[in-house]
């Protein structure tokens, strides 16, 4: 089980998702931005940061990295691709997601560990969750409040796409509540608050983060 | 443009020059004149005057701080790789591993742009730590402000913290810890302190150095613009003071690029790793001025730089501008000759802009040339090291006697002690401090085991062994203002006791030193009290400072700030699961134990500051030998599993630390406390800490506190039913109104 983990420049939290995919028993790959390379993987998780100084706009340069062309072709073709954070507002830029991130409602950068509730539990990131499941994990984010039109948002909820939804005070604004989505296939997932950042009691909140990446190792395993 | 160099100033050995404009008094402009056998060129004058300026040379403090090192025993400096005069002070902590850590101010800058000004002084103090070699793991914060409800204050503070914020978070470093204390003496002078700790294997530590002759010099990072020209000399060196009816020249605050910093960290890693690098230079204040002089001096022999070389972002600068210039994001290495084309592909890999800029050459001489024609010649040491120093005068303040004299005894006690404990909960610097740190990223890189609202930061170095140090920077600026050498011994005991209160083992000290003008007899005793008591103590406690800032200046008009030595200590722990909580409720069945003794101590409480405005008397008492063996107590208690919490108690008292030991762990308490509730309570006796322990632990720890001598008492029980924290005799506080009343008050001023 080979899963890859980009770096941009300016990608942060690249570490903590190859953590996170070795407590889950998954080999971790670094990928590099520049490259037009997936080097294998069975799998693509896009971290958290400041890709490109997120300048523009959030995720706005990274979705015309080398390494991005060779994710959204994968991904169209199937392969489970994780976006967190900046990685979420990434697969949105290159439309692998529906809707768009936006500066939290009171204008502030929010760090606090937020419950989440699991809507759907049928993709290749979720499946180790009950659903309606509620799990804490790290919200941290400037721009995380999530956008989309009124036609969007209809397909979202209607489809089961909505894949994790805040509990609680509305931490940035979102609409619907909405913390994380999938495309229609159930095998591209995005999500504002930081799973990797919840694989043990130690470092984070809890260790609920962890079925993420148990989720996709036996996904993987079973097709 | 005519360009000033050394010739000319040969010829022209009477020009005038703007020197005290550039803030050298006349006999340091003699000395410089001295020193060259000519008068300087425009390029030299500017070096020196940014390098003989307060912020650069410590030309005020520079007698005192001696006494660090001259107090500072073998057996202190067992562990200590590197000390004061290097970027960071560098500590051993085993497995192989190396801390380096220090703090820095950046108070005036963030006062004229509290946003850019909070920004760089986290990215300056990060530089300091990668130019060790290091990989910089976390930063915290000690932060001062005016009045919480002052005008200026609305202002200030939400720009700072999202400074601090919009840099660290960008950059991928966990803020772990810090303060936020606010004092009417702040309003025109708020403190921005920023600490960072970085860890390296032992062997990559690397020294600024220029050896070798045939070496070259590279600048790497962000191109040099017209930023932060002058900033050193005047935004940290001189008072803000418009009374005499002349503004004094404000120029503009170095901006920010926290991106491009976050890609200089990982490619100087990266260069490290592959052991390319001689000799490595941070550039922040003074910039190009302090990095070849100071990198020049280190080595054994000279160095050329061909200034021309230099990436600018403006058109038109002069040498004098680009020696000058503190653009941000910007480093400078020593590289072997063979070594170059290796160097400059790493940085293209990160889309680094490298240049290089120099040479290491024999002879003692740095030169720098423009376009072929020679505009500085001097000796390097006589720039970095051989500034002015200055005895100045001390006296201590003739209105200390009074107050004193002016004890808080005569202060009308609270009739009512429930109520009070709200009250205090609620006062702005006691508050909750979640409006500011639910701004900061704690949990980025992974490592984050302990942070905010914790005693102390705590991240993990290695995740093999489970390694890790923790950190705590801590200072009361009104016990300083009371006695400053005790004021200095309590903020080293209060941050020596955090650290110990979190499981770990306090090896070392930094220090940020915050103070008035230096011209100011008064404040100049104030200082050379507290450096006394700080290295004092140190020596009391056994372990080394191994670094330090100094800001002066901070003061408006002839108001100064409280002195406000803010004390950094590191602590190792060989496990950092054995991490001590701040809050209880972790345990089924815990039993709340006092360690220490509490007499009637309220000079400079904050009990005496919030509800009566006043400052008088006389600190509390610091007992170092005791605060040692507390430590010993509360690491001995993390080791064996004795202890399921630990909460220090500081500011506020007994009843602060149980507000927020049952706030953080959500869960209820009971208290049974004897003798005068209020002093109890209130009190702020140093060398006390609140434990909780699993009742199955309660014989065989109170049996290890007795047998060594430490005193403590049985407060109450952990009651994980309950809902609130009931003392006896006075009621219950349900956990929803103390809950409300401690993170209510600043959202409610901030946002």
């Amino acid at each position: 089980m080979r899963v890859g983990v980009i770096t941009f420049p300016g990608t942060l939290d690249d570490v903590d998702a190859q953590r996170a995919v070795k407590y889950a028993e998954g080999e971790a790959v670094p990928l590099w931005h520049a490259d037009h390379d997936l080097k294998g993987v069975d799998a693509v998780i896009v971290p958290g940061g400041f890709s490109y100084g997120d300048y523009l706009r959030c995720g706005a340069i990274a979705r015309f990295a080398p390494v991005m062309q060779e994710v959204v072709e994968a991904a169209n073709k199937g392969m489970p691709v994780l976006g967190i954070c900046n990685g979420f507002q990434i697969l949105c830029e290159a439309h692998l997601l529906p809707g768009a991130l936006t500066r939290n409602h009171k204008l502030h950068f929010v760090c606090r560990d937020q419950w989440l509730s699991v809507e759907n539990n049928q993709t290749a990131w979720t499946t180790r969750y009950e659903k309606q499941a509620e799990i804490l994990v790290p919200l941290k984010s400037g721009e995380g409040g999530y956008q989309a039109d009124e036609n969007t948002l209809k397909e979202l909820e209607d489809n089961g796409r909505v894949v994790f939804r805040y509990v609680g005070e509305n931490p940035n604004g979102s609409r619907n509540n909405i913390a994380g989505i999938t495309n229609a296939k159930g095998n591209v997932v995005g999500l504002m608050p930081h799973p990797e950042h919840a694989i043990e009691a130690l470092t984070g909140p809890t260790d609920d983060g962890l079925g993420m990446f148990l989720s996709l190792v036996d996904s993987v395993v079973k097709a | 443009m005519s360009i000033d160099t050394v010739k000319n100033a040969e010829s022209t050995p009477e020009q005038d020059q703007p020197y005290k404009e550039l803030g050298l008094k006349d006999d340091e402009y003699a000395r410089i004149k001295e020193i060259l056998g000519r008068r300087p060129t425009d390029a030299e004058l500017a070096m020196y005057s940014v390098m003989w300026s307060e912020h650069c040379s410590y030309k005020s403090s520079k007698v005192h701080l001696k006494y660090f090192s001259e107090t500072t025993t073998d057996e202190m400096r067992a562990k200590m790789l590197a000390g004061i005069g290097e970027n960071a002070g560098v500590v051993d902590i085993g497995d192989g591993w190396a801390i380096t850590f220090k703090a820095e101010s950046h108070n005036h800058p963030s006062y004229v742009e509290p946003y850019q000004g909070a920004a760089t002084g986290v990215g300056g103090i990060v530089r300091d730590i990668l130019a060790m070699g290091a990989r910089p793991l976390a930063v915290m914060d000690p932060l001062r402000f005016g009045p919480a409800d002052a005008p200026d204050t609305r202002r200030v503070l939400p720009g700072i913290v999202a400074g601090v914020g919009g840099y660290g978070n960008c950059l991928g470093l966990p803020n772990i810890g810090g303060e936020v204390v606010f004092d009417p003496t702040y309003i025109g002078n708020p403190l921005v302190n920023a600490l960072c700790v970085g860890a390296m294997r032992v062997e990559d530590l690397h020294l600024a150095h220029a050896s070798g002759t045939g070496n070259k010099v590279i600048l790497y990072g962000a191109r040099t613009g017209l930023d932060g020209i002058g900033g050193v000399s005047v935004l940290a060196s001189e008072t803000f003071d418009d009374t005499a009816g002349k503004r004094k020249k404000l120029p503009s605050v170095q901006v920010g690029d926290p991106f491009t910093e976050k890609v200089l960290i990982e490619c100087s890693l990266e260069l490290f790793q592959k052991g390319i690098v001689v000799g490595i230079q941070d550039l922040g204040g003074a910039g190009l001025s302090c990095a070849t002089s100071e990198l020049a001096s280190a080595g054994d022999g000279g160095m050329h730089v061909w200034l021309d070389r230099v990436p600018l972002r403006a058109s038109g600068m002069t040498p004098a501008e680009i020696l000058s210039s503190e653009s941000q994001e910007r480093m400078c290495a020593v590289v072997e000759p063979h070594n170059v084309e290796a160097f400059m592909e790493v940085c293209r890999k990160w889309d680094v802009i490298a240049t290089e800029i120099g040479e290491v050459t024999e002879g003692d001489r740095l030169v720098i040339t423009w376009h072929d024609e020679v505009v500085v010649d001097v000796p390097p040491r006589t720039v970095a090291h051989e500034g002015p120093v200055y005895h100045r005068p001390i006296e201590r303040p003739a209105d200390q006697d009074a107050l004193i004299a002016n004890t808080p005894d005569s202060l009308e006690r609270p009739k009512d002690l429930l109520q009070l404990i709200k009250t205090m909960a609620a006062s702005p610097n006691l508050s909750s401090k979640k409006w500011v740190t639910e701004q900061y990223d704690r949990y980025v890189r992974g490592g984050t085991v302990l942070a905010q609202p914790a005693d102390a930061g705590m991240i993990r170095i290695d995740e093999r062994t489970h390694r890790g140090v923790a950190l705590s920077t801590d200072c009361n600026g009104r016990y300083t203002k009371l006695d400053p050498y005790t004021g200095a011994q309590l903020a080293l005991a209060e941050a020596y006791r955090n650290v110990a209160a979190s499981g770990a083992t306090p090896v070392a000290v930094t220090n940020c030193l915050n103070f008035g003008s230096p011209e100011d007899p008064g404040v100049m005793w104030q200082f050379e009290q507290a450096v006394k008591g700080l290295a004092d103590g140190c020596v009391e406690l056994g372990i080394p400072v191994t670094g330090g800032n100094v800001s002066f200046y901070n003061q408006t008009g002839s108001t100064a700030i409280l002195p406000t030595p803010v004390v950094g200590v590191l602590g190792v722990i060989d496990d950092v699961r054995r991490r001590i909580p701040t809050g209880i409720g972790a345990e089924a069945g815990e039993t709340l134990l006092l360690l220490g003794e509490t007499h009637a101590e309220f000079g400079g409480s904050e009990w005496a500051h919030h509800v009566h405005g006043h400052l008088g008397g006389l600190p509390p008492k610091v007992d170092l030998a005791r605060e040692k063996l507390l430590g010993e107590i509360l690491v001995a208690g993390s080791r064996d599993g004795m202890l399921s919490a630990a909460h220090d108690l500081s500011e506020g008292g007994l009843a602060q630390a149980l507000v927020e030991t049952c706030l953080i762990g959500e869960t209820g308490a009971r208290i049974f406390l004897e003798g005068d509730l209020f002093t109890e309570l209130f009190s702020e006796s140093s060398g006390r800490v609140l434990v909780a322990v699993p009742r199955t632990e309660e014989q065989r720890f109170t049996d290890m506190c007795t047998a060594r001598q430490l005193p403590w008492r049985k407060v109450g029980v952990v009651d994980p039913e309950s809902d609130s924290l009931e003392i006896q005799d006075l009621g219950q506080l349900p956990l929803a109104e103390l809950r409300a009343a401690w993170e209510g008050t600043l959202p409610a001023l901030f946002d």
